[in-house]
C-alpha cells in the first residue's frame, strides 16, 4: 500500500520526547521500590513477634557516621554531575572519587556492624524473627550498595581513562539516579529499622 | 525492494547455511525476531502445558481412577499451572508486545534492544531450568523432582520440613530468574513508548494496544518485584534456616500468601490486558470502524492497573481475616468489576453500526466477548466473600480462571495470531483450517469448562487425585475431560496450519486486511530497520487518513 | 440475514436444523441434570445449594441473590452481542463503502458506567450484610465446642468441655431453631494448611499452622454430612475427607457416654495389646486406659465407632484393617502411617485388639 508522508528533517528536531536512559532507570527504581517495599512490610509485620534470641533494643547501634557518610555522597555525586556538565573534568573526577570513598565508608561500617553482631551478639539470620528480617532488608541494601559501587568504580576508571566528556553529562546523570534511590532507601531502611523497630 | 526475510529457517535465502541462520538468531537484537522467538517459545510450552492437562483429565476421567500415581499427579497440576501462566501466557504477550510495539509508534526498534534480548533468554532459561527438574535430583518418592506444590506454592508447604530435596527450589529459581527478564521488559517497554514514538505521534494518538502495552508493562514493574522478593525469602528460609514463613518459630504462613496474591491479581491484569489490546485493534478493522470511546477505554485501563494493586485478598476470604478485612476486598473486587465491564460494551459499541468480516480473527474475537462476559460474572460471584466461601478452592474457581485465561486470553490471543501472522510471515494462514480451529476449539472449550463449574458447587475441591464415587462429579468430569481432548484435537489443527502456510500460503502484502495502523504501510515481513523513512502521523489511524484523504480521522478528533 | 451471515462461518441451513435438533435434546437433558443441583439429593452429595444449617443458608440465599443478577447482566449484554453480530454482518454483494465511522457517545457511555456502579453498591451492601452476620456470629452458652487440629492426612477433633478426642468423624446436636445449640469449632493446624468444607453446614474455613481460626455450624436436619479438605496439603490432600453425623440430643448425649469411657480391657485380646504396646504404634496413637499416648496419629480409644479409617479413605472392615497395618500404600499411598512389618499372626492378633476398641 501507500507509504507514509515523510517529514522533512527538522520537525523530528522539535518532537522532544524524555530521554530513554531516564525512563529506563526510572523503571528499575519503581520495580526495586517494590522489592524494597515488601522486605520492609516484612520487617514491620514481625515487630515484637520473636519466641525467643536478642531483640533490637538489646544489640542495635545507630549508625550515624554511616548513614552520615552515605546521604553525602548523594551530595557529592550530585557536585560531580554539575562539574560535567560544566566541562570541569577535574572537579567531576574528584567529586566522584569522594562518592565512591564513602560509599565504601558505609559498606565497611556495614560489614563491621554485622561481624560485631554475629560474633559478639550471637544474631544470624537464623537466629529469631528479628534475625531474619534485619539481615535480609539491611544485606538487600547493602547488595545495591555494591551494586551502585562497582557501577563508581567503573565510571571513575572510564574518567581517569579521559572516555567521559561533558556530552556523557545525560548518562552520568542517569546512574546518579541510581545512587539517589539506593540513598533515598537507606532513609527508610534506618527509620524502620533503628527507629520504629527498637 | 528485497527485504531481509525473518520468516522460517531457509524459506527465502535457501542458500544461507543452517548453522548461520540459527546463529543469527540467537544473538538476535532486533524487536520482530526476539517477539517471534517469545512466542514460538510459548507455543512450545503451550503443547507440554496441554499434555499436562490431558494427563490429569484421563487420570480424573472416573473415580478412583489408577493412571498416574498420587504424586505424579500433584508434579502435573502445580507444572501445568506454573508453565501455563510463567512460560506461556506472559512469554507469548510479550511476544506480541515486542514484535508490534516498535512498528506501531513508528519506531526502529526497542529502546534497549540488548535488555530486549537479556529478557527473552532469561525466561527462556527460566523454562528450561523447570523443566530440568523432572530428571534432575532425586525426589523423595522417587518421582522425579518436579515440585508439586501447587503454583502457588503456598507456606509451609514449600519448607524445607514438608517439601525434601530440589523440587520446590527448580519453582522457585526457574520463575525468580525469567522474573528478571519480565522485569527487564517492562523497563523496555515503557522506555520505548515514552520515549521513541514517531514525530506527532502524541500519547493520545497512540494505538490502543501500545498504550495497554504501556500500562501492563507499569503493572509488572510494580507487580512481579513482589513475587521476587517473596521467592527471595522462601529460598533463605530453605537455604539458611531464616524464619519468614517458619510458622514453628513464629513466622507467618498468611503472609507467603499476601505476598503471593500481591503479585498474583495484578499478574492476571497483566495477562489479560495486552489481551484487552488485541480485540482493540482487531475489533475495529473487521467492524470497519474506530474503536468507540478510545479516551474512556484508556481511562477504564488505567483505572483497573491501579485498583488491581488492592483487591489480592480476594484469593483469601477462606484465610480467616476479620469481616472488616474481607469487606473491603469485597467492595474494592466488585468496583474493578466496573471499568472491566465497560470494555464489553466499547467493542460492542465498536461492532454496532458496522459491517463485521466474519474471518477467523474476528470469530475469535466474538467468542472472546460471550466468555469474557461469563468469565466475568462468576469472578462477580467468586467476589461475594460468603458466595466465596462455598466457591473457593472448588473446581468453581478453576473453571473461572480458565474462564478468562483460555476462553478469553488464549482466544485473543488466536485471534492476533491469525491477524498478524501475515505481517509477521508475509503469508496468508488458511482460512478454512482457521475456522477448523475456530469451530473445535469452541466446541472443546465449553464442553470442558462449562460443565466444569457444577463440580464445584457440587462440593468437588481442586488439586486433588482422585474422588469419591457417588457424591454427583462423575460424570461432569468425564465430561469435562471429552472437552480437554477436543481442545487438543483443535490445537493441532491450529499449528499444521501455522506451520503450512508459514511456507507454502499466499503472499499477503503490506495491508491484507485494509487496516489502518503503521505496521500495515511497511512490508510483510517488515525489513530489519521496519521503515524506510520514519513516518509523522497527525491522527490514531495513519492509513486511514492516507486512504480517505477526503474524510482523515484527525478533523474528528 | 442471520442465514447469510452463519453461511460466510461455514454453517449451512441443513447443518443448522441438525444442530438445533440436538442442542434442543442436549438442554433438556441438561436442564434435567443441572436441575438435580439444586433439587434434592438422595446419596451424600455435598451440594452448596442444599443448605442445613444456618451460615449455609445464609450463604445460599445469598448466592441466589447474586445469581439471578448475574444471570440478568447475562441475558442482557447476551442478547445485544447476538442482535448485533446478526444484525451488522456484512452483506454479500456489499459495495465495499465504509460504514459511518462513529468515535464514541458522552452519554451512552455515562449511562453504561452508571448502572454498573448502582448493580455493584447493591451487590456489596447485600455481601457486607451476610459477612457480618456470619463472621461476628457470638456463640450462645449452650454451644457445643469443637478444637479441629488438621493433620497431614487426617482430621483430629477433640471436645475440651467434654474430655472428649477422636479423628476424622465429627459428632454434633442437631441445632433447634428455638433453643439453638449451634457448634462452635475452633481450626489449629498441626503442620501445613488444611481447610475444613462441608458444603451443606457451612463455608470453607482454612487451619494454618501458627494460627486460630474459627467457624460455626448450625445444623437443622439430622444425618450425615460428607466434606473433605479443600486446601492442598502435600500427596494425599484428595483423601483427607470429613464426615460429620449430626444427632439427635439423646443420639449425641449417648455417643458423648461412650466416647468418654476409656478403652476397655479384656483378656480375649490381651496378646494383640501386647503386640500394640510393645510396638512402633504407641510412638504414634494413643489408646485412652492404657498406656499407650501418642499424638501424631489419630487416637485409636474408640476406633470401631467410625464408619471409616485413614480419614475416610476406606470402610472400617477387617479386612481394610489389615491392609492398612500391613501396607498404607495400597489404600492412601504417601501417607504417613507406616507399613508394620508384622507377620499374619501378630497381626491377626493386633486386628483382634482394635477391633475391641468400640
Amino acid at each position: 500500500m501507500s507509504t507514509m508522508v515523510t517529514s522533512p528533517a527538522p520537525v523530528e528536531a522539535q518532537w522532544p520526547l524524555p530521554y530513554k536512559g531516564q525512563a529506563g532507570m526510572l523503571s528499575l527504581i519503581v520495580a526495586e521500590s517494590s522489592i524494597f517495599s515488601i522486605f520492609v512490610v516484612a520487617y514491620i509485620f514481625y515487630i515484637g513477634k520473636n519466641l525467643s534470641g536478642p531483640t533490637p533494643r538489646e544489640v542495635l547501634e545507630l549508625p550515624i557516621f554511616a548513614t552520615v557518610c552515605l546521604l553525602s555522597s548523594s551530595f557529592t555525586i550530585h557536585l560531580a554531575v554539575g562539574a560535567l556538565r560544566k566541562v570541569n573534568l577535574g572537579a567531576f573526577r574528584l567529586w566522584w572519587f569522594i562518592t565512591l570513598v564513602l560509599g565504601s565508608i558505609f559498606l565497611i561500617a556495614t560489614a563491621r556492624e554485622w561481624h560485631h553482631l554475629i560474633y559478639d551478639k550471637g544474631l544470624t539470620i537464623a537466629t529469631n524473627l528479628f534475625g531474619t528480617t534485619y539481615y535480609s532488608l539491611v544485606g538487600l541494601h547493602a547488595l545495591h550498595v555494591t551494586v551502585g559501587l562497582i557501577g563508581l568504580l567503573t565510571v571513575l576508571l572510564l574518567a581517569l581513562f579521559g572516555k567521559v566528556r561533558t556530552e556523557h553529562t545525560k548518562n552520568v546523570d542517569t546512574f546518579a539516579m541510581y545512587w539517589h534511590f539506593v540513598d533515598a532507601v537507606w532513609v527508610v531502611v534506618f527509620t524502620v529499622v533503628y527507629i520504629i523497630g527498637r | 525492494m528485497s527485504s531481509e526475510s525473518i520468516a522460517l529457517a531457509g524459506v527465502r535465502e535457501p542458500s544461507r547455511p543452517l548453522g548461520l541462520l540459527i546463529h543469527s538468531w540467537i544473538t538476535t537484537v532486533d524487536h520482530k525476531r526476539l517477539g517471534i522467538l517469545y512466542i514460538l517459545y510459548s507455543l512450545l510450552f503451550l503443547v507440554i502445558g496441554g499434555i499436562e492437562a490431558t494427563i490429569m483429565r484421563i487420570q480424573l476421567i472416573v473415580p478412583h481412577n489408577h493412571f498416574v500415581s498420587p504424586q505424579f499427579f500433584n508434579q502435573m497440576f502445580t507444572m501445568h499451572g506454573t508453565t501455563m501462566i510463567f512460560f506461556v501466557a506472559m512469554p507469548i504477550l510479550f511476544g506480541f508486545g515486542n514484535y508490534l510495539i516498535p512498528l506501531m509508534i513508528g519506531a526502529r526498534d526497542m529502546a534497549f534492544p540488548r535488555l530486549n534480548a537479556f529478557s527473552f533468554w532469561m525466561t527462556a532459561f527460566g523454562g528450561l531450568l523447570l523443566y530440568f527438574s523432572f530428571v534432575g535430583g532425586n525426589g523423595l518418592y522417587g518421582a522425579g523432582a518436579a515440585p508439586d506444590v501447587g503454583w502457588f506454592a503456598y507456606a509451609p508447604l514449600t519448607a524445607k520440613t514438608f517439601s525434601l530435596g530440589h523440587s520446590t527450589d527448580f519453582w522457585t529459581l526457574s520463575i525468580f530468574v525469567s522474573g528478571f527478564g519480565s522485569i527487564g521488559v517492562g523497563a523496555n517497554f515503557v522506555a520505548t513508548i515514552l520515549c521513541m514514538r514517531c514525530p506527532r505521534m502524541t500519547l493520545g494518538r497512540m494505538p490502543l494496544l501500545v498504550w495497554l502495552y504501556l500500562i501492563t508493562a507499569v503493572i509488572v514493574l510494580i507487580a512481579v518485584s513482589p513475587l521476587t522478593a517473596a521467592q527471595a525469602m522462601l529460598c533463605l528460609d530453605r537455604f539458611v534456616g531464616s524464619h519468614f514463613f517458619d510458622t514453628q518459630a513464629g513466622g507467618s504462613a498468611v503472609l507467603w500468601m499476601h505476598f503471593f496474591w500481591i503479585f498474583g491479581h495484578p499478574e492476571v491484569y497483566i495477562l489479560v490486558i495486552p489481551a484487552f489490546g488485541f480485540m482493540s485493534e482487531i475489533v475495529p478493522v473487521f467492524s470497519r470502524k474506530p474503536i468507540f470511546g478510545y479516551p474512556v477505554m484508556v481511562a477504564a485501563t488505567v483505572a483497573i492497573a491501579f485498583i488491581s494493586m488492592s483487591v489480592w485478598a480476594h484469593h483469601m476470604f477462606t484465610v480467616g481475616m476479620n469481616s472488616y478485612g474481607n469487606t473491603f476486598f469485597v467492595l474494592t473486587t466488585m468496583i474493578i468489576a466496573v471499568p472491566t465491564g465497560i470494555k464489553i460494551f466499547n467493542w460492542l459499541g465498536t461492532i454496532w453500526g458496522g459491517k463485521i468480516i466474519f474471518k477467523t480473527p474476528m470469530l475469535f474475537c466474538l467468542a472472546f466477548l460471550f466468555q469474557f462476559l461469563c468469565a466475568g460474572l462468576t469472578g462477580i460471584m467468586l467476589g461475594a466473600a460468603p458466595f466465596n466461601w462455598q466457591l473457593a478452592n472448588s473446581y468453581f474457581v478453576v473453571a473461572h480462571f480458565h474462564y478468562v485465561i483460555v476462553g478469553g486470553i488464549l482466544f485473543a490471543t488466536f485471534a492476533a495470531f491469525y491477524y498478524w501472522f501475515p505481517k509477521m510471515t508475509g503469508r496468508m494462514y488458511n482460512e478454512t483450517l482457521g475456522k477448523i480451529h475456530f469451530w473445535l476449539f469452541v466446541l472443546g472449550f465449553h464442553l470442558t469448562f462449562d460443565f466444569m463449574h457444577i463440580p464445584g458447587l457440587l462440593g468437588m475441591p481442586r488439586r486433588i487425585y482422585t474422588y469419591e464415587p457417588g457424591r454427583g462429579w462423575d460424570t461432569w468430569n468425564m465430561i469435562v475431560t471429552l472437552g480437554a481432548i477436543v481442545q487438543g484435537i483443535a490445537i493441532l489443527v491450529f499449528v499444521a496450519n501455522l506451520l503450512y502456510s508459514a511456507f507454502e500460503g499466499k503472499l499477503a502484502g503490506n495491508d491484507p486486511w485494509d487496516a489502518w495502523t503503521l505496521e500495515w504501510s511497511t512490508s510483510s515481513p517488515p525489513p530489519e530497520y521496519n521503515f524506510p523513512v520514519i513516518p509523522e502521523v497527525r491522527s490514531r489511524r495513519p492509513l486511514w487518513d492516507v486512504k480517505h484523504p477526503e474524510d482523515p480521522d484527525w478533523l474528528y478528533e | 440475514m442471520a442465514c447469510r451471515t452463519l453461511e460466510t462461518v461455514g454453517i449451512t441451513s441443513s447443518l443448522r436444523a441438525r444442530l438445533k435438533r440436538g442442542l434442543l435434546f442436549l438442554f433438556s437433558g441438561l436442564t434435567l441434570r443441572c436441575s438435580a443441583v439444586f433439587a434434592q439429593a438422595a446419596s451424600p452429595v455435598p451440594n452448596i445449594f442444599k443448605p442445613e444449617s444456618t451460615p449455609a443458608d445464609d450463604i445460599q440465599r445469598l448466592s441466589v441473590f447474586v445469581l439471578i443478577i448475574t444471570a440478568l447482566i447475562f441475558i442482557v449484554v447476551f442478547s445485544l452481542l447476538v442482535y448485533a453480530i446478526t444484525k451488522y454482518g456484512r452483506r454479500r454483494g456489499d459495495d465495499g463503502s465504509e460504514p459511518p465511522q462513529v468515535y464514541g457517545s458522552n452519554q451512552v457511555e455515562l449511562a453504561w458506567t452508571v448502572v454498573p456502579v448502582l448493580i455493584v453498591l447493591v451487590l456489596f451492601l447485600a455481601t457486607a450484610r451476610v459477612i457480618q452476620s456470619v463472621q461476628e456470629a457470638i456463640p450462645p452458652a449452650s454451644a457445643v465446642q469443637v478444637t479441629a487440629v488438621g493433620h497431614q492426612y487426617w482430621w483430629e477433633f477433640r471436645y475440651p468441655a467434654l474430655g472428649i478426642v477422636t479423628a476424622n468423624e465429627l459428632h454434633v446436636p442437631v441445632s433447634d431453631r428455638g433453643r439453638p445449640t449451634p457448634t462452635y469449632i475452633k481450626l489449629l493446624s498441626a503442620d501445613t494448611d488444611h481447610s475444613f468444607w462441608v458444603p451443606q453446614l457451612a463455608g470453607k474455613t482454612d487451619l494454618i499452622p501458627n494460627r486460630i481460626n474459627s467457624m460455626w455450624i448450625d445444623p437443622h436436619a439430622t444425618g450425615m454430612y460428607v466434606g473433605q479438605c479443600a486446601q492442598y496439603c502435600g500427596t494425599q490432600h484428595a483423601k483427607m475427607l470429613l464426615r460429620i453425623y449430626v444427632d439427635t440430643p439423646e443420639q449425641f448425649a449417648d455417643w458423648v457416654a461412650a466416647e468418654k469411657q476409656p478403652a476397655q480391657a479384656s483378656d480375649d485380646v490381651a496378646a494383640g495389646r501386647h503386640i500394640f504396646e510393645s510396638t512402633a504404634c504407641v510412638n504414634c496413637h494413643a489408646v485412652t486406659g492404657t498406656m499407650a499416648d501418642g499424638r501424631f496419629g489419630p487416637d485409636l480409644t474408640h476406633l470401631m465407632s467410625r464408619a471409616t479409617i485413614a480419614a475416610g479413605a476406606a470402610t472400617n472392615t477387617r479386612e481394610n484393617l489389615k491392609l492398612w497395618m500391613r501396607s498404607p500404600d495400597a489404600i492412601k499411598p504417601g501417607s504417613l502411617m507406616p507399613a508394620m512389618n508384622l507377620d499374619d499372626h501378630d497381626l491377626e492378633l493386633l486386628t483382634a485388639y482394635l477391633e475391641s476398641l468400640k
